[in-house]
């Protein structure tokens, strides 16, 4: 709804609260970006910056949650107005999930900088990550525009996100498996894997509240799900490998 | 447009919102039914064909700008506006299944079955124990002492007033204060045993902490009665019912269960009014 509320000053608090959830996407998004370029170039400066960049993220929050609380208690939201409190709040907290996420990728990255590549598992990873960045800067605008049907389709996104996820899982076991002295590589990379897993996760939330937020009801079918590597395993001794589906 | 309000919502938002399971009554009774009511006052119309349910032994909100006729539809349920001079009520009315307006009905026996509490605590310039007594008395509810002292007791204490004033109960019920000025008009009410309270803006004339006992008391005596309250306050009728229903220009634009009239209403209109935009 576009027309302007009685009391003037209410729209200038939701239109505040819009303003830092777009800083606070913006700078995830930006945090992202370096994060993974830091990954792929092995930058040990960019992603120390990157992690070091989470704290302004946790600030955003803290300052979001405070705005919504006033909101809240002053001007008590109804319908929409309710909604785009509730929408906000909930976005700010995953985007500060998103940001822990990043920090970790970021971290994980100087340790990996002390240690030999491995095979072509960056170049699948920086491929996940490019779906995840799309999402967040769908997602976002999605949330800026307020448009139902895009935060629908970053929804859709994610079981390819969760399919990357499984392959990378597996390609990673099979690296360990053929030369123990990678293992230490391969898990930075499993959890830098597991992190843009669930980032994808925290961004198909912030697509559900979008929903939410537009259409007043959360979007009804249960989104595709299509992260298998919490069933997956590889042996080694007779040299096959099997997806375990109980 | 028929707004069945225990059912026009289901179509409508699917399951989605979380409803608690005691606002969808999808076996509701409907306590009052009306159908095409229009009221005028002279030749100004003030309702325009309303069709609305009142579930039985639930709390149905009317809310809506000022003039848009909830009051008077309010006044329409116990026929308040026969009283009006120039008021005209058309279309059908049913208490129960049974209409309102026909040949025979007693007017001040209705008045016993749908009471009334109003915008200001008007109690009678008698006793705490009269303004009580005074409705039994009159419908011949109470045969002697002991039988008008146990309703005004329990009257009371229904109202939540008793420990306040069991000590004083021969002052005058307008030496208390305004918030239980306004218990002892429920009193009143319910020493004739209703069964719909109709209530009009019970608590404009109140303070945050009356306000809320009034309050704690409509959500208690929803369960043996059914109660239709007018009110300004958003927040009230979002707290205090199960069905609210929006009223604009002398229609009912919208109704349904509280929770989706106020976070997801479907009108544009009922959308501006509950979060306060220009319309």
């Amino acid at each position: 709804m576009d027309s302007e509320h009685i009391v003037r000053a209410y729209d200038r608090d939701l239109e505040r609260l819009d303003n830092l959830i777009a800083e606070m996407g913006g700078r995830a998004e930006t945090m992202l970006a370096d994060a993974v370029a830091a990954l792929v170039r092995r930058d040990t400066d960019k992603a120390a910056r990157t992690a070091a960049a989470d704290r302004r993220i946790d600030a955003l929050e803290a300052e979001i949650d405070a705005l919504a609380m006033r909101v809240l208690a002053l001007r008590q939201p109804m319908a929409e107005d309710l909604r785009v409190v509730i929408a906000g709040l909930k976005t700010a907290g995953d985007l500060e999930r998103i940001g822990d996420y990043i920090r970790n990728m970021a971290n994980r990255t100087v340790a990996l900088s002390r240690t030999r590549s491995v095979g072509g598992a960056a170049q699948t990873i920086a491929r996940m990550a490019a779906i995840v960045q799309t999402m967040l800067k769908n997602v976002l605008d999605a949330y800026a525009a307020r448009d139902a049907d895009k935060a629908d389709d970053v929804r859709s996104r994610d079981a390819d996100v969760d399919q990357l996820h499984t392959s990378l899982f597996r390609e990673l076991l099979t690296y360990m498996m053929e030369d123990p002295r990678q293992i230490t590589a391969c898990t930075h990379l499993l959890f830098i894997a597991k992190n843009l897993e669930r980032i994808g996760d925290h961004v198909t939330n912030i697509a559900e509240y979008v929903h939410l937020m537009v259409r007043g009801a959360k979007p009804e079918e249960g989104r595709p799900k299509g992260d298998r590597s919490s069933f997956t395993v590889i042996e080694s001794e007779d040299g096959g490998d099997r997806e375990d589906q109980s | 447009m028929a707004m069945a309000m225990t059912t026009a919502f289901e179509g409508a938002l699917g399951q989605d919102l979380a409803v608690p399971a005691a606002t969808v009554q999808t076996v509701a009774t409907t306590k009052i039914a009306t159908r095409d009511l229009c009221v005028a006052y002279g030749d100004k119309p003030a309702l325009l064909g309303i069709d609305l349910d009142i579930p039985a032994h639930r709390v149905t909100a009317l809310i809506g700008p000022s003039g848009c006729g909830k009051s008077t539809f309010l006044r329409c349920l116990n026929r308040m506006n026969d009283l009006i001079e120039g008021c005209r009520v058309a279309g059908r009315i049913t208490l129960d299944g049974d209409d309102i307006h026909a040949r025979g009905v007693d007017v001040v026996a209705l008045r016993a079955r749908v009471g009334m509490v109003f915008q200001k605590p008007n109690p009678f310039p008698k006793s705490i124990y009269d303004n009580v007594a005074y409705g039994p008395r009159i419908h011949g509810l109470a045969r002697g002492r002991d039988e008008t002292d146990a309703i005004v007791h329990a009257s009371l204490e229904r109202a939540g007033l008793l420990d306040e004033v069991s000590d004083r109960l021969g002052a005058p019920g307008t030496s208390l204060s305004g918030g239980q000025q306004q218990r002892l008009c429920i009193a009143r009410a319910i020493a004739v045993a209703p069964e719909v309270i109709l209530m009009d803006e019970p608590c404009s004339a109140l303070d945050p902490i009356a306000t809320a006992r009034i309050e704690g008391l409509i959500d208690e005596l929803s369960r043996d009665y059914t109660i239709v309250i007018v009110t300004h306050s958003m927040q009230q009728a979002a707290r205090v019912s199960q069905t609210t229903a929006f009223f604009h220009l002398g229609e009912v634009v919208e109704a349904g269960p509280t929770e989706a009239i106020f976070t997801a209403p479907v009108d544009e209109r009922t959308r501006a009014y509950v979060t306060g935009r220009i319309g």
